[in-house]
């Protein structure tokens, strides 16, 4: 016997177990069509469960292509820098980042292979399931035990049939979404460790380089620009000055007139001494010395500690001499 | 008859090529029994190849037990030995 004839037989031994099961087989059509409903709910969850897997995985596949074709331009951005090394860790990631969407591209065409299986099952199911309703009623109204049980036996396997393939198809469904989705969450991990860099990503450290290297670059330019309009601008004052003596009296008025500003300049000199004076002996104190040491502080303001250094230098140079 | 592909329902086949498909299924069977999974695979695709090739789908709301029931295409050789016992991989 063959393998046709001996699954055939197995789906078979399934049903009349079933049936066996019941003593009354109106109750066999009623209890067998509520397992009906409950597998169609079952198909149609399926369904859904497997489109909403498929779509996580379109998802995570843009996002891997995203990375793909980025890195693909941050490797051709490093060369243009003369950066190979960075260049060609780049293209590294890339063929990673490829590779994972090659291997997510073959799972998404079975995955959304077995959608379709499953839709048109669910289909079947239903117009089976329909079929079974309206025969059951029959059975049931023209019901003379001896005639109904070869009819129901033959409306219960024609279903149960159904049933069990509907339901392999289900557990099919249902263990390449699992796996579909151990590789998505292995690839999010993947992903949330820097090796497969996610797009715009915090620790893309490629881009990183690359915007460092631009920023210095820009910084040189910068650097090289501003150095430019220095130089171009000091021979203009030279220019200027040599074109003063030329001039009329206005520029030599304008020449006299740093001259003179001279004398103000020095007292704005003085602020920067203001802050010292904190620095002079603490002024609380002042009233609990003598009058001939404040005399003294007031008669030379900056020079006390100054008188004291010879007197402290010359202490050591007495310790040495003794 | 009416033939079953798992995965795609049933198949009226003309009662004609009942000796043809029975020739393909022993080479199917052969190939379980040798643990042949390159043969096992070639028979399965022959078999229903020729089942699409000859066989009339049944209209989903006929309530009628396959006589034969093939394996489904990308089916593995596991899966197929563990539906040819009571306790395999039908449910219920």
């Amino acid at each position: 016997m063959g393998v046709m004839k001996r699954v055939s037989l197995v789906f078979k031994a399934k049903a009349n177990r079933a049936l066996d099961k019941m003593e009354d087989p109106r109750e066999t059509l009623d209890y067998s069509y509520q397992r009906q409903l409950e597998l169609l709910t079952k198909v149609r969850r399926g369904v859904a469960d497997v489109a909403t897997s498929r779509k996580r995985v379109e998802l995570q596949m843009n996002q891997l292509q995203q990375q793909a074709n980025k890195l693909q331009d941050q490797a051709r951005k490093a060369l243009s820098m003369g950066r190979d090394d960075l260049a060609r860790e780049a293209l590294t990631r890339k063929s990673s980042a490829q590779s994972q969407l090659d291997e997510l591209q073959a799972q998404y065409a079975q995955l959304q292979a077995e959608e379709e299986k499953l839709t048109v099952a669910s289909q079947r199911l239903q117009a089976k399931v329909d079929a079974f309703r309206t025969r059951k009623e029959t059975i049931k109204a023209t019901y003379t035990a001896a005639e109904a049980q070869t009819r129901i036996n033959e409306a219960f396997s024609g279903i149960s049939e159904e049933m069990g393939d509907v339901g392999m198809a289900i557990q099919r469904a249902e263990d390449k979404t699992a796996q579909m989705q151990a590789r998505a969450g292995a690839i999010d991990e993947l992903m949330a460790s820097g090796a497969l860099d996610d797009v715009g990503g915090r620790r893309d450290d490629i881009q990183s380089e690359l915007d460092m290297m631009s920023a210095n670059s820009d910084v040189e330019r910068e650097l090289a620009r501003l150095k430019g309009e220095l130089t171009a601008s000091a021979p203009k004052q030279i220019e200027g000055s040599g074109g003063a003596p030329n001039g009329d009296a206005t520029a030599a008025q304008g020449y006299q007139a740093p001259q003179q500003s001279q004398g103000p300049y020095a007292p704005q000199y003085a602020p920067p001494q203001q802050p010292q004076q904190p620095q002079q002996p603490p002024q609380p104190p002042q009233p609990q010395q003598s009058q001939e040491a404040q005399e003294a502080q007031e008669a030379q303001p900056a020079g006390l500690p100054v008188a004291d250094l010879p007197g402290l230098a010359g202490e050591p140079q007495d310790g040495d001499g003794s | 008859m009416i033939v079953r592909i798992l995965g795609e329902g049933q198949f009226k086949v003309d009662d004609a090529f009942a000796a043809e498909l029975n020739q393909l299924d022993t080479d199917l069977e052969a190939a379980v029994e040798q643990g042949d999974e390159a043969a096992f695979a070639a028979a399965l695709t022959r078999l229903l190849a020729q089942v699409h090739a000859q066989g009339a789908p049944l209209p989903p709301d006929i309530l009628e037990p396959s006589e034969l029931i093939l394996p489904h295409e990308d089916s593995s050789m596991a899966e197929v030995r563990k539906l040819l016992t009571d306790e395999g991989l039908i449910p219920g």
